[in-house]
Order: structure tokens, then C-alpha cells, then sequence
């Protein structure tokens, strides 16, 4: 059989398109008439609403629109349906959006925004997850500072029996990692254009990363059924994550439906970097049990996810690291407690790998921590623990087409690790002897 | 309101602009030229980068004004389908665009750097992409399709 694509060199189907400067992003999108948004943010990381007088900011020549929670018909929103398009009484983060105006120029938009008068009552926020955690911390949010996973206030993984695994291990190596937090700094900053169309439909031109999620909860807030609202995506400008979360979609939508005209609304790279969603850092402490010589017998994690002020995609971010967390190694008893603990940063969500990626970053410095307290090489050591064909993961999956061998034996010939000859001849289709 | 002379990809237009008006905001909202992105809008991106009179600058803190008579090249005026510039052909080939949102602004930097320097090394041609980002490709793809563009117009 003749493959067309596999192993073939292709070609992007929109490359010429980018080269040519053609390809058309959400903000090259130019309808007349369109009024630019700005947004009133909070100036603290935690406070109460005392008031908010919005009547000079209408006055301004030039502004169309201005909208605060009252005018939203369901100002609830995001994964998990806990965020507030427009904050109510109390504000979370610094950075929160309290209200919104729509305006024939950036000039009028900005002025009104300087004419609202907010009067909020400062209260004392918490930063550190760690902190947070413990008893008497400020509370981010009345019910508490950690995520319930129903009545668990961690997702636990557990497989075989840690402690047994521990006795039968001749070293215990532990290890404490921190993973700063980070912001995806896409190239495209966050923006939307809704328009109106006359036929009563709102079509909305979206840079969402999770369109059809996204879809529903616009639908949501403005109101209105899916048959109504028509998203246009797929040429996002760098998402990385960033985009799995609506900035600016559901804002647009319910100015452009208030007023009737087209609204975009596009976030500076100020408010980008210090306001849209981020990878939360996170806090990791391993205890490894390992027997002379070099098999993971025991594996105990404990994780932190700095989640921010609302739950996004922290929960299962964090449900992912724990399910990986144990890396790519057949370690037989396996014990992981992973908590998403709220601060008073802006909400954190997804960021390439949803939580893997501090995981395995954290276990492979384990890694390298054990082989060391054995005096081992940690290839030999990663050899010897490597997943075979048909064994099981500690989220109880039997595997199959397993090639880490494989892959670390290519490794070492492009990276110039000369291999042992009994490491040469390992195969993953080889089955683990005792 | 200030009159602004100027010619972009060879054709003159004249339009009013604020004494703030930035040259983005002239190729952009006056003049419909989207190549030119909105990346950060304090010249720390790339995105927005075009040539006045065959010299870099980043549009969106070039005061509009002070491009007044001059002449403006844009990704758009750099080669058109069926008679793309080498530049854009070499990041076609090399898959030099992932997301392609700073390719416009790659090209015209490549192209000030061809302009100048027909012949550049590996380490020339990064020093001159230091002024644009790109979060996708992590740069090496558009250091060989520069490369090899360079090695065409030999």
C-alpha cells in the first residue's frame, strides 16, 4: 500500500497563508462600527464591594454601553461554574472584573473606566497555598480554601500497599520540589468580536482553544439558545492553554447584544500577563522506597496546585498529576494525595500537559536523587525500572505497546551515552524477572 | 487631527491621525493592513514589525507622524502568491510558522537583515530575530529557513 502522508514530508495547509500575511486572526477581523471595550478591575487581591457608581462613566461622550452584574443574565461561569462575570459583592483576586464599558473609542472606554467610583473594603488576602492550608488561614471563599473531591479534600491515588512496599525497600529517598508558576505569553492576546447579525443571530469570532465548551457557557450567561449564537474559530494565535478558559468571548456577547452593534473587545498584554489564567505553581514532596539494587518498590507523593481564586481547570489538572505522577516506571505500591488549594491570585487553569509536566519534572530529579544515593547510573536505574509491555499502571491500566526501552535506547545514540551491553539488549516485550 | 502622508507597499494614501496615533493603529484601523499584529504594544514583541524607508521598527511605537512622506513595507508588500519573496517561500518549506502569528513580523525582520547582510551566519541571523518572539517554534525552524532563504539569493 502506498502512504500519501506517513513518512511523507507535508506541507502545512495554512502555511502560505501565514507567510503572505493572509491568514486571518480574530482581531484582523475589522466590521464598521465596532465599539471597543475596557474593564474595571479590581485594584485588591481580596476585599468586599461597599458600593460602585457607574451614572458618570454613562455620561462620557462616546460611551454606548456600560454593564455591571445586574445587567447579566447569568453571571455565573467556567469549569467549575463558580467564577462571576462581573463581581457581585466580594472580589478575589486582584484583577477581577467588576464592570465593563463599551464605547466608540479606546479614549471614551478609558475614561469611563476612570470615572467609576468603587469603594471596596480591603480585606486580608493569602498567597502561599501552603499557608493556606492550615487552619485560621484567611479564606479565600466562605466555604473554604480547598477544593472537595466530594468528600475528599484530595484526589488519592492508591495502588498495592505503600507502607508494606516501604518495608520491603533497602533505601527510603525523599525529596522536596517546587515548580514556579507561569504564563503561557501566547503571541495573540486575548480578544473577541461579537456581532449582532439582523437575523437575530449573535456570531461571535473566538480564539478559544475549547470552542464548543465555550459555546454552552456563553450561551449560558447572555441567555440565549445555541441555536442563536454562532462561534467562528480555529485560528488561534497561540494558545498553549490559555485559551481553554473565556476572557473576553462572553463580555463581548453581552455588550454587542446590549447595544446592538459589534463589540471587540482585546486585552492589553498588561492585563494578559497579570490577569488571564496561568499554570499555577505547585509544591511536591516524594518519598521513595528502593531496594539495592534499584528497583522502586514504594512510591508516596504529596501535591499542592496553587489553583488561584476559582476552581477552572485546577481540579482536574490536578487529578491528571496524580494519575502520572508515578512517571513512566513500574513501581508496584503507590500511594498520591494531590490538592487544589485556592489563593488570591487570578485563577489558574491549564498550561501544556495540565499538571504532568511539574510531575514529571519533580520524578525525574527523583530520579536522578536515587541513583545517586546508590551510586547507580541513572540511565541503569531508568532501564531497570521502565514500564514492559502488559504491566500496570497505578491507575490500574494494563499497557500495551510500551517503548520507553526503546526510546531511551535512540536516546543515548543521539545524545552520545554510550550503553552497557546488558541495557543494549533490553526489550520492552521482555518480561520483568521477579 | 494632523494629515498623514505616506506610501505602504508602494501605494500613497493620505489620512488623519491624532498626534498619538501610532503607525499600527494607521496600517491597521485606518488602513484595513492587518499583517502588522497587535502583540503587546510596547515594542517588546515583534509582531508589529515592518520597514520605513528599508529600516526596521516596530510599528506600534512608531509615532505615525514621524513616518509622514516616508514609504512602509508590510509582510503584504513583501511577495504576493505566484511571486513570493524567497523569505516567504524558505518559511513555507521550513516550517518556520506554526501558529503564524509572528511571521509577518519574522519576514520583515529577515528581510532588514537580508537587506543588509546577504551572507549572515547562524549567530547573525539570531541577533537579528532578538527583537521578535515566537512561543511556538522555539526559533530553530526560522534560523534555517533565514539561512536557507539567504542561500538562494546567493
Amino acid at each position: 500500500m502506498a502512504l500519501n502522508v506517513v513518512g511523507q514530508r507535508v506541507k502545512r495547509y495554512d502555511g502560505l497563508a501565514h507567510v503572505a500575511g493572509e491568514t486571518r486572526f480574530v482581531d484582523d477581523v475589522i466590521v464598521p462600527g465596532t465599539l471597543v471595550v475596557k474593564g474595571l478591575r479590581s485594584p485588591v487581591p481580596k476585599g468586599k464591594i461597599k458600593s460602585l457608581d457607574v451614572s458618570a462613566a454613562e455620561k462620557v461622550p462616546g460611551v454606548v454601553a456600560v454593564m455591571t452584574h445586574k445587567d447579566v443574565p447569568n453571571n455565573r461561569y467556567g469549569w467549575g461554574g463558580d467564577q462571576y462575570v462581573l463581581a457581585e459583592d466580594h472580589v478575589r483576586y486582584r484583577g477581577e472584573l467588576i464592570a465593563v464599558v463599551a464605547a466608540e473609542n479606546e479614549d471614551a472606554a478609558l475614561e469611563a473606566v476612570d470615572k467609576m467610583k468603587l469603594e471596596i473594603e480591603e480585606q486580608e488576602p493569602v498567597f502561599d497555598p501552603l499557608e493556606a492550608m492550615k487552619p485560621g488561614a484567611p479564606k479565600v471563599r466562605p466555604e473554604g480554601n480547598i477544593f472537595m473531591y466530594g468528600d475528599s479534600p484530595c484526589r488519592k491515588i492508591i495502588f498495592g500497599d505503600v507502607n508494606e512496599g516501604f518495608k520491603k525497600a533497602d533505601i527510603i529517598v525523599e525529596g522536596k520540589y517546587h515548580h514556579q508558576g507561569l504564563k503561557h505569553a501566547q503571541m495573540e492576546p486575548h480578544v473577541s468580536l461579537a456581532v449582532p447579525e439582523a437575523t437575530g443571530r449573535l456570531t461571535i469570532y473566538t480564539v478559544s482553544q475549547a470552542m464548543y465548551f465555550h459555546l454552552t457557557w456563553v450561551c449560558n450567561i447572555v441567555g440565549l439558545p445555541m441555536s442563536k449564537v454562532r462561534m467562528i474559530g480555529g485560528t488561534v494565535g497561540g494558545g498553549f492553554g490559555a485559551k481553554n478558559d473565556v476572557h473576553a468571548d462572553h463580555i463581548a456577547a453581552l455588550l454587542a447584544l446590549k447595544t446592538g452593534r459589534p463589540v471587540k473587545w482585546r486585552w492589553t498584554r498588561e492585563e494578559d500577563l497579570l490577569f488571564s489564567t496561568f499554570r499555577g505553581s505547585w509544591d511536591m514532596e516524594f518519598k521513595d522506597g528502593v531496594t539495592k539494587d534499584g528497583r522502586l518498590v514504594a512510591r508516596q507523593v504529596k501535591s499542592i496546585r496553587d489553583s488561584g481564586a476559582y476552581t477552572s481547570l485546577n481540579a482536574y489538572v490536578v487529578d491528571k498529576h496524580c494519575f502520572l505522577v508515578a512517571g513512566p516506571y513500574f513501581i508496584p505500591n503507590v500511594y498520591v494525595e494531590g490538592y487544589c488549594v485556592y489563593t488570591n491570585k487570578p485563577p489558574a487553569s491549564s498550561m501544556r500537559g495540565f499538571g504532568i509536566t511539574p510531575a514529571t519534572y519533580a520524578g525525574e530529579m527523583q530520579m536522578n536523587k536515587i541513583a545517586e544515593a546508590l551510586g547507580m547510573d541513572p540511565w541503569e536505574l531508568r532501564f531497570k525500572n521502565a514500564f514492559r509491555e502488559g504491566e500496570m499502571t497505578a491507575t490500574q491500566r494494563v499497557l500495551d505497546s510500551v517503548a520507553l526501552i526503546e526510546t531511551m535506547q535512540a536516546l543515548a545514540g543521539l545524545v552520545g551515552k554510550e550503553l552497557p551491553p546488558h541495557l543494549k539488549a533490553m526489550a520492552s516485550t521482555q518480561k520483568r524477572e521477579g | 487631527m494632523y494629515t498623514l502622508e505616506l506610501k505602504v507597499n508602494g501605494r500613497a494614501y493620505k489620512v488623519e491621525v491624532k498626534a498619538t496615533t501610532t503607525l499600527l493603529q494607521v496600517l491597521r484601523e485606518k488602513l484595513g493592513i492587518t499583517g502588522p499584529k497587535v502583540g503587546c504594544e510596547t515594542g517588546d514583541c515583534g509582531a508589529c514589525s515592518v520597514l520605513v524607508n528599508g529600516k526596521l521598527v516596530k510599528a506600534c511605537i512608531t509615532n505615525a507622524l514621524t513616518v509622514h512622506g516616508k514609504e512602509v513595507l508590510t509582510v503584504e508588500g513583501l511577495g504576493r502568491p505566484g511571486a513570493f519573496h524567497p523569505l516567504q517561500l524558505a518559511f513555507h518549506e521550513h516550517y518556520a510558522a506554526q501558529c503564524g502569528f509572528c511571521t509577518p513580523g519574522m519576514l520583515m525582520a529577515a528581510k532588514a537583515l537580508l537587506d543588509e547582510n546577504p551572507k549572515p551566519t547562524r549567530d547573525e541571523v539570531k541577533e537579528a530575530l532578538s527583537g521578535n518572539l515566537c512561543r511556538c517554534t522555539g526559533y530553530v525552524k526560522i534560523v534555517d529557513a533565514i539561512m536557507a532563504a539567504a542561500g538562494e539569493k546567493a
